[in-house]
């Protein structure tokens, strides 16, 4: 079993979100930044629960961008994976991304590991475009997965419950909570993190879909209107007149 | 050309989303100048010709569908055939589960710019482009397509349902569905209630309610307004409560009419996921609770005593 999962770099969680030059691009100062936390969290963690099951799965990472990326690469290496691969590139495009995950990712992968979503560009594209590309099955929203008997039996939510399903490979699968529980990488997987390989490759097309503008803050809230604790039948009553909410 | 707006039902009954969908997409098809087709998956037991009274003109039905809900590859390459034939020149989903999965490879297969989650109609005169939620609702983006044909995934609650008067002309379709590769093992319901992602109300309980034993005035509210309800990712953690009920950033991201948060508070995780709700209203007995920043209407008091209040004036609102 050879396993690809894709990882991307966002702020922390808890990052104060602000732009600059005429707000056309985010602002990092002052920024931490992490794993996106579903592909950490979900997709890498259960890559390398498949590994402890069976050790002769092979898994390899994936970033697409710029070698500032690579202080999360080498995080991503030493919770675990085999090796890692970084395309270079700057463009920001969900279809240029899926383009170059694809183009490695055609090169006998039996499963490609996304997260449900970045946490900054909140997109869920990449996964599904990535499955076009390579002409075959995508399973969104997973939140368990295993192997048996040769397919991948996955649940994923549905609308008001969750399904199980079971496909051959091939198989991109886009992970989410229940997948698996977070790890913090230990001594030995940072150590070893240092010497494993990560590869380099130059970008293989540059065709986008999309650009952004620009950014923008939604407009400030405008206060809480507070009700007094012995009178919450008021707030009922500013629902319903007020905002027609109720 | 056209535009083609992809409906989902629920019930047989196509879904509130998807009536924001039609609206939206009815509004762009004004813009551009052109038609709005809606396009209907699967039996149903509404009138579909009545779709005319939000302003489509025509309805295409495909009745047979196999299991395109849960292969994104056969749902894709029937949607493809659906817009080649329409000349599709935009396309508008739900941005729900559906929307998710099939929205991208659509894109891929019509080399069409996609952008999920737009929260408002796009801007043509400069081009065309789309204001998206981003920073998981912290911030907005506005997103130019470049490519002639383009894809819309639009997020519940940001475009209001327009209805007015109208009739439309409803076509059966026939194509073939695709075989799948993918076996349905088991499918699962959760319990009852309202699901989150559809709800127009929520109301979220967190760890300022001490126990599961205490969740009966949240399910209590819930039902007589009509609502989900939610929790704060520790609660769903300690298992007090299911865990498709945890929103956030790392659990269901949710923007409903009416978020009512109970005893949670407000970290920046948690609003992540609720900071898109049009009225948010708060309930914490600690006036420094960060939540208080980010709601609307708020109460300074003891859940165990505002909650029954609360409860009683809803039931005499008649
Ligand atoms: C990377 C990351 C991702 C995360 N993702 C999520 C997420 O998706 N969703 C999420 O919710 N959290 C998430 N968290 C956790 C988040 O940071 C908070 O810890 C969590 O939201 C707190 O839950 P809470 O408000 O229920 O509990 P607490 O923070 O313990 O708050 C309880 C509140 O109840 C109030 N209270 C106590 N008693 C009463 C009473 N009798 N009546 C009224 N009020 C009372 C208290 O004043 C307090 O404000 C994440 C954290 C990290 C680091
Ligand atoms: N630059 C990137 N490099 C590698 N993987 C990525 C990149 N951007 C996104 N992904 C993957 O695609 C998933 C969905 O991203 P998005 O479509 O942007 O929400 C993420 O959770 C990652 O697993």
């Amino acid at each position: 079993m050879k396993i690809l999962v894709c990882i991307s770099r966002t702020p922390d969680t808890t990052a104060k979100i602000s732009f600059i030059e005429q707000n056309t691009k985010f602002n990092p100062e002052g920024v931490q930044w992490i794993i996106n936390p579903y592909d950490e969290w979900y997709a890498l963690v259960r890559a390398i629960e498949l590994k402890e099951k069976d050790a002769s799965t092979i898994i390899h990472l994936i970033n697409i961008g710029t070698n500032e990326n690579e202080a999360i690469i080498r995080k991503a290496l030493a919770l675990g994976g085999d090796e890692a691969i970084r395309v270079d590139s700057g463009i920001d495009d969900a279809y240029h991304i899926s383009e170059q995950i694809a183009n490695v990712a055609k090169d006998g992968y039996d499963m490609i590991l996304t997260g449900k979503e970045t946490i900054d560009h909140n997109g869920s594209a990449i996964g599904g475009m990535v499955a076009e590309m390579l002409d075959c099955n995508y399973i969104s929203l997973a939140t368990k997965l295993d192997i048996e008997n040769g397919n991948a039996i996955v649940s994923r939510e549905i609308e008001g419950g969750e399904e199980r399903l079971s496909a051959p490979f091939p198989i991109v699968i886009s992970c989410q909570k229940g997948m698996a529980e977070a790890r913090i990488p230990n001594m030995r997987g940072i150590m070893a993190a240092r010497t494993k390989p990560l590869k380099v490759l130059a970008a293989s097309a540059n065709e986008t879909h999309t650009s952004i503008n620009n950014f923008d803050l939604p407009p400030a809230k405008a206060g809480v209107k507070l009700i007094p604790a012995d009178t919450p039948e008021l707030l009922v009553k500013l629902l319903r007149e007020e905002a027609k909410a109720i | 050309m056209s535009v083609l707006i992809i409906t989902e039902q629920s019930d047989k009954k196509i879904k509130k989303q998807s009536l924001e969908s039609i609206s939206y997409g009815v509004a762009v098809s004004k813009l551009l100048n052109v038609d709005a087709i809606a396009i209907v998956l699967g039996p149903s037991d509404d009138v579909l010709s009545s779709l005319g009274e939000y302003g489509v003109k025509k309805v295409i039905h495909q009745q047979t569908i196999g299991s395109i809900f849960s292969d994104s590859r056969s749902a894709s390459i029937l949607l493809n055939s659906i817009c080649d034939q329409e000349k599709a020149q935009m396309i508008i989903f739900s941005n729900s589960l559906f929307g998710k999965s099939v929205a991208p490879r659509l894109s891929v297969k019509l080399k069409a710019g996609l952008v999920t989650g737009a929260v408002k109609l796009p801007e043509i005169s400069n081009g065309f482009s789309v204001r998206r939620s981003v920073f998981s609702g912290k911030a907005f983006a506005d997103v130019k397509i470049t490519t002639p044909t383009k894809i819309i995934t639009l997020n519940a609650n940001a475009f209001e349902i327009n209805k007015t008067r109208g009739n439309a002309e409803v076509i059966e379709s026939n194509i073939e569905i695709t075989p799948s590769n993918i076996t349905v093992i088991e499918t699962k319901k959760n319990e009852g209630n309202i699901s989150l992602a559809d709800a127009d109300k929520v109301i979220s309980g967190g760890r300022g309610l001490k126990g599961p034993e205490n969740w009966g005035m949240i399910e209590e509210l819930a039902k007589l307004l009509g609502a989900a309800t939610a929790c704060s990712r520790p609660v769903a953690d300690s298992n007090w409560r299911p865990h498709h009920e945890h929103v956030g950033q790392t659990g269901v991201a949710i923007s409903p009419n009416l978020y009512i948060a109970v005893g949670i508070s407000g970290a920046i995780q948690h609003l992540a996921g609720v900071n898109r709700s049009k009225t948010i209203v708060v309930i914490n007995n600690d006036p420094e609770a960060p939540f208080f920043k980010a709601a609307d209407y708020g109460i300074v008091g003891d859940a165990f005593q505002v909650m029954p209040k609360i409860i009683e004036a809803v039931k005499n609102l008649g």
